[in-house]
């Protein structure tokens, strides 16, 4: 008899552990369900809170002078807020860091991939990854000390605080992102793809060309985009080199300014929900829409090179 | 031109674009070194600035950014892990999930200075937190999300799944199996992107502008209600913004803060590439 009260009270406890395993489990589904809607949760409060302040500024000025604009003067007695000119600056910048460092970028990475021995491979791999890591106020510290007198000397301008410096910054903080993303992208095709093109009696050279390089042409190109993602949206080392003169470039050796050093730089001056702090968010806005244009637009490249892929 | 010599000249013609990438890469590292060397002393790590920053030491701008990397942390890790554990032990494929990476894929592609904005706005504005250590690490905690996301998805990934199996075929529940089983294995890969997300947070600049730092406050934070002196913000006003700065204050400092970022680089690189190894064998 007593066996089997012992027994039954056994079996309770038991089923009384499995409920509350079973409640545990619930609550944690429920919780992690949550954390995993974290960045859903953020991308949306940034566009919010980007728009709820930004759209503000369209109270004081038409959306007309601020897009088409031709001055950005926020702090005079008739203050204009025309955005073209920061436009033209980060496009500027930009520009110049795509010449710089796609041709560096994507040369390198087939090295990296398809030339370099294993050894080699690794050690490159590593200090690529170091240069993404160091911080963009530690190049722009060095923009200020260094390169800026080269661009000063060698081209022979007044102010080596140019566009060009920028530039040249700009395509060092991209080139780990397109290095390694085409890197990604080559690794990935199939060894077949190079062993039939060695084997018709192709150089490995004809092979990268003719055979790896057409093959991952969609993650080469995604990389670049993401690289253009991340130049457009570069701040500090812009800040410190291009000069910000807010003015429509000319050229790459005239100073110029972005939308990301205008919002850096101007932001502690503004008198918080003037007409000025609204415009600099409303700068973050126009910001924001291009480098997600940018970063769809190589998302959709990307996803598709995987389907072909399989 | 015969087929070698062409090849030969290809092969040049890529080694010097990757070396025009490697060594100036080098150079720069090593140049801030020589620089900034000579400045590291007990003196210059642990004393308050004086003089307009002009003498004195950068103790503050390090205790910082040790704070605000340690508040960043606190939040992003708890957040990234269960958003990576979400996506690969719970979310069934489908439109949710697809949201859920293109949600991922925005934020790593989302400009740092934007950061600053939102935070600015909600931490520091909406929620009343003013200028201070909490609005910056959550801003920070933000920014790294995505990598740590990402490197713990791929770590977890790569637990087989036989583990999964064997674990659930003896009765242990779903969260039990990842408590015990997964998780454990996937610690390399997670504390990898953990440090890297550090080693990002230590170096950001644009977003802690709007949200944490302090121009010049000769002593150290109170508290995460705070504001405090960080290096990346400190380096910027000193190579820019005061007249008469000594050069070798502005080496120091840049080292200092290229040390704290490449120790957790190489912290992470190590792990890495042990753990690596540790799978082949």
């Amino acid at each position: 008899m007593a066996d089997t009260t012992m027994e039954i009270k056994k079996k309770r406890k038991s089923l009384n552990k499995n409920m509350k395993n079973s409640m545990g489990e619930f609550v944690i589904e429920k919780v992690i369900f949550v954390l995993g809607m974290t960045s859903i949760a953020i991308i949306a409060l940034i566009f919010l809170f980007l728009f709820r302040t930004g759209i503000r500024l369209f109270d004081d000025i038409a959306l007309k002078d601020f897009l088409f604009g031709e001055f950005w003067f926020p702090i005079s007695v008739n203050s204009q807020y025309g955005i073209l000119p920061l436009v033209a600056g980060s496009v500027m910048v930009t520009l110049g860091a795509v010449f710089i460092s796609v041709p560096l970028g994507i040369g390198s990475a087939i090295f990296i991939a398809e030339v370099a021995p294993p050894k080699t491979k690794t050690v490159l791999k590593v200090i690529i990854e170091f240069l993404s890591a160091i911080p963009s106020v530690v190049l722009g510290f060095l923009g200020i000390v260094i390169l800026s007198s080269w661009v000063r000397v060698t081209f022979n301008i007044s102010s080596g605080f140019t566009i060009l410096t920028g530039s040249i910054l700009v395509s060092f903080m991209a080139l780990p992102t397109i290095i390694s993303i085409s890197d990604d992208a080559l690794n990935a095709l199939p060894k077949e793809y190079r062993e039939a093109s060695l084997a018709l009696g192709a150089t490995r050279w004809e092979t990268i060309l003719y055979a790896l390089v057409p093959a991952a042409s969609s993650g080469i190109i995604a990389a670049v985009m993401l690289g253009i993602g991340r130049a457009v949206g570069e701040t500090m080392t812009v800040m410190m080199v291009t000069g910000n003169a807010a003015q429509i470039p000319g050229s790459f050796l005239v100073s110029g300014r972005t939308m990301t050093a205008t919002i850096a730089a101007e932001m502690g001056d503004t008198v918080r929900n003037g007409t000025h702090y609204h415009a600099l968010f409303a700068v973050g806005i126009v910001l924001l829409a291009m480098t997600s244009f940018i970063n769809l637009i190589a998302d959709f490249v990307l996803s598709r090179a995987k389907k072909e892929g399989r | 031109m015969n087929k070698k010599t062409q090849e030969r000249i290809a092969f040049s013609i890529l080694t010097f674009t990757a070396m025009l990438v490697v060594i100036p890469t080098l150079l720069i590292i090593g140049y801030i070194f020589v620089k900034g060397i000579g400045m590291i002393n007990w003196e210059f790590l642990t004393a308050m600035p004086r003089k307009g920053m002009t003498e004195g030491g950068i103790y503050p701008a390090i205790i910082g950014t040790l704070y605000l990397v340690l508040g960043t942390v606190l939040f992003a890790l708890p957040l990234g892990i269960g958003s990576a554990i979400y996506l690969t032990e719970y979310a069934k494929q489908g439109i949710l999930s697809r949201l859920i990476r293109l949600a991922i894929l925005n934020l790593a592609g989302v400009p740092s200075v934007v950061y600053g904005l939102f935070g600015l706005g909600l931490f520091v504005l909406f929620l009343g937190f003013g200028s201070s250590i909490l609005a910056g690490s959550l801003t920070l905690a933000c920014l790294i999300l995505p990598i740590v996301i990402t490197a713990s998805e791929e770590a977890l990934k790569s637990v087989p799944q036989s583990y999964r199996e064997a674990s659930l075929a003896l009765g242990a529940t779903k969260w039990q199996t990842i408590q015990k089983v997964v998780l454990p294995h996937a610690t390399p890969g997670i504390t990898t992107g953990a440090i890297l997300g550090i080693g990002r947070a230590a170096g950001e600049t644009a977003p802690i502008l709007l949200t944490v730092a302090a121009f010049f406050l000769p002593r150290l934070p109170k508290s995460f209600f705070d504001q405090a002196m960080v290096l990346p913000y400190h380096l910027y006003i000193i190579s820019t913004q005061v007249p008469n700065m000594p050069e070798e204050i502005k080496y120091g400092t840049a080292l200092v803060l290229l040390g704290i970022v490449g120790v957790f680089f190489m912290i992470a690189t190590t792990i890495r590439i042990k753990f690596k190894m540790d799978n082949r064998a």
